[in-house]
């Protein structure tokens, strides 16, 4: 056994990963979050649902009113043909990222701190995607005829898609993120929800976890195809993450317009999504870990490394702000280097220097590891990061449509309370449907925390054995 | 078919017997005594756990998973798909100058060919599973061991099936308790 183990004061730097006696317990610790007999969920749960429930119902009215008046409703008009809509769009992508990351690219580099984490970080994921596709739906005007984006055979349209458009990629993109991660989630409920069918005595709850589990029964047989079917999921997940923000940038990317025509896109806008997702995972992570008392499970370690990763991710960000700059100048194209001087000058310096603050310099902190310890800090930098993600995408899309070639079609945007109102009713809807998946499904994944437990055990044994034979 | 023809066929009912069903608390037990029943001639074995663990496949002799060549193909036709889908409408059925682009080029069809080709084979790999697994099903002799709702929590079953050629009810769990397993049952189909 190695030295680590061994040495006290090692073990306090490297602590293990979950604290729990044994296998049951663990059930027992997540379990009765779902149960909520033994422990009553708590009123302010109840309250907070409340509170985001009724801003999801702004959202609707929106929503509503929307459809019911047309797109003039939002302050989308020339210069700026995509303003809010695409930048809370890409907004929301992005923040799913982190969901993939954590549940596929750390499943492949087995880090098993992800264990703790990743079902609610995928649940994060569906959920963003979900607030993401809001937008373009609503904002084809008709959101009931968003079949035509898909080459369906049908009688009234007898045209095909432009599959030469990032667009239309960008359809196929994201529908297939938000399928595969729903396979890649539900997959790996099933175990745990055969848990809670032989734990519950309740009939209804029996039937329907009975029939969510498809007869689960935990055979050495079927977990042989399992573990298999999981990791080729993780396995694709992880180049399909890093496709679909290449394919959302290639629609600014493909484009001739300064700011946006440029090659660093792919890469930028991925490294952006997994910064902003994490910072995200991270705030709703904390907060439940806060409100359902899950200390043992979701440990300083984890967040810690969630941390190192914000910086990473931000750094890499912060990289690619300053090739972009340098890019400009180097160019010699006056348009590039007008794009770039007015995005950190011109009337939107405001939102520029917004994200760079929150994006590049606040992060910086996480060089010491007092502030990735600190749980005030990483709360305050999580929503500031998110701040900063927002203002990125729209810097990107104001900045360079408000300001092109011709100063006879400059312009400046101006949301309107529409796009205001229903851009807070994602959030409230994001947060809706989280509280609802916290409270009522497993938030941390049973049976993979115990794979971790074994493991842990198995060390602690051998540990054991070394300190007896040294004795 | 009657109902009781039917299960005859399944080889489940009172009168069959399922196989016998005993328990461990922990993993390297049961794989220990996996390894040892095995070595004792059965080759109809299999074990239930709440996670998976570590060595039993080879401790009890579970073949490894054909999953992956299933997905191979679906992949392949998920590319496939693409190519031609965009191949046809573009060179062949909706023929449309676009910004001066070739009606067909093999370079525009890799974004959507690459999202085909992971939504295939994730649906191959999520519907495989679950069909080369025998799920979903309502009904499994091994539920009517009285410790089997515990293979979801913490417990660890062993069981040796009764359509082993070397199966006799008494025999086999008196092998189970002379490895160590508790709450040892023989279980009705």
């Amino acid at each position: 056994m190695s030295a680590v183990l061994q040495d006290p004061q090692l073990m306090e730097v490297n602590p293990p990963l979950v604290r729990s006696e044994d296998y049951h317990d663990l059930t027992e610790q997540i379990s009765v979050i779902v149960e909520g007999d033994v422990v009553k969920t708590p009123t302010k749960y109840w309250i907070t649902l409340a509170v985001t429930a009724s801003i999801t119902g702004l959202l609707g009215a929106m929503i509503v009113y929307l459809v019911s008046t047309g797109i003039g409703v939002w302050g989308n008009n020339r210069p700026i043909g995509w303003a809010w809509d695409i930048t809370n769009f890409v907004f929301w992508i992005g923040i799913g990222h982190a969901g993939t990351l954590i549940s596929a690219i750390l499943f492949l580099f087995r880090q098993k701190w992800r264990t703790s984490i990743n079902r609610s970080a995928e649940a994060m994921t569906l959920f963003a995607v979900m607030c993401a596709g809001i937008f373009p739906l609503f904002h084809t005007g008709r959101p009931w005829r968003a079949y035509w984006l898909f080459p369906i055979p049908n009688t009234d349209l007898n045209l095909w898609q432009n599959f030469r458009s990032p667009l239309i990629w960008d359809v196929f993109a994201v529908s297939t993120y938000f399928t595969v991660s729903l396979l890649f989630w539900f997959t790996g409920l099933v175990p745990d929800l055969a848990t809670l069918r032989d734990r519950t005595t309740n009939k209804l709850k029996q039937w329907i976890f009975g029939a969510l589990s498809l007869g689960w029964r935990g055979s050495a047989r079927h977990w042989s195809n399992y573990e298999k079917a999981y990791l080729i999921l993780a396995a694709i997940s992880t180049p399909l993450v890093l496709s679909v923000h290449s394919i959302v940038s290639f629609d600014f990317a493909t484009s001739v317009i300064p700011g946006w025509h440029t090659t660093i896109f792919p890469p930028y806008f991925v490294a952006g999504a997994i910064f902003s997702g994490f910072a995200c995972v991270m705030t709703l992570l904390l907060i439940a870990r806060w409100t359902l008392n899950l200390q043992n499970l979701i440990t300083m370690k984890h967040l810690e490394n969630m941390n190192k990763i914000i910086l990473v991710t931000g750094s890499i960000v912060g990289y690619a702000y300053a090739c972009e700059f340098f890019v400009a100048w180097y160019s010699g194209d006056i348009y590039e280097r007008f794009t770039f001087l007015n995005r950190a000058f011109g009337p939107y310096w405001w939102a520029a220097w917004s994200m760079y603050s929150c994006n590049v310099f606040i992060p910086q902190l996480y060089w010491f590891k007092k502030m990735r310890n600190n749980l005030w800090v990483m709360f305050i930098i999580s929503i500031t990061t998110n701040i900063g993600m927002w203002f990125e995408r729209f810097v990107i899309i104001a900045t360079s449509l408000t300001r092109d070639f011709l100063p006879t079609s400059w312009g400046y945007f101006h949301p309107t309370w529409v796009d205001m109102c229903t851009f807070l009713g994602t959030i409230g809807l994001f947060l809706t449907l989280f509280l609802v998946f916290a409270r009522f499904l497993p938030m941390i994944a049973i049976s993979e925390v115990k794979g971790v437990l074994a493991v842990q055990k198995h060390q602690f044994k051998d540990e054991e054995v070394v300190a007896h034979d040294l004795r | 078919m009657t109902l009781d023809e039917l299960k005859d066929k399944i080889g489940i009912g009172d009168d069959k017997v399922y196989a016998a069903m005993g328990a461990f608390d922990n993993p390297e037990d049961l794989v220990d005594a996996g390894r040892k029943i095995r070595e004792m001639g059965y080759t109809k074995l299999d074990a239930m756990s709440p996670f998976p663990v570590h060595g039993i496949d080879d401790a009890i002799g579970v073949p490894a998973s054909k999953l992956g060549w299933v997905v191979v193909w679906f992949s392949a036709l998920g590319a496939l798909t693409a190519v031609t889908l965009i191949w046809y409408v573009g060179a062949i059925d909706y023929r449309l100058v676009i910004g001066g682009k070739p009606y067909f080029d093999f370079s525009y069809t890799i974004p959507i060919a690459f999202e085909l080709t992971v939504l295939f084979s994730a649906f191959a790999s999520f519907l495989g599973m679950w069909a080369i697994n025998g799920l979903p099903r309502l009904y499994h002799p091994s539920l009517n061991y009285s410790q089997a709702h515990r293979a979801s929590d913490d417990l660890f079953i062993l069981v040796i099936e009764a359509n082993d050629p070397k199966f006799n009810p008494q025999q086999a769990a008196e092998h189970l308790r002379s490895v160590g397993a508790g709450d040892v049952e023989v279980v009705e189909g």
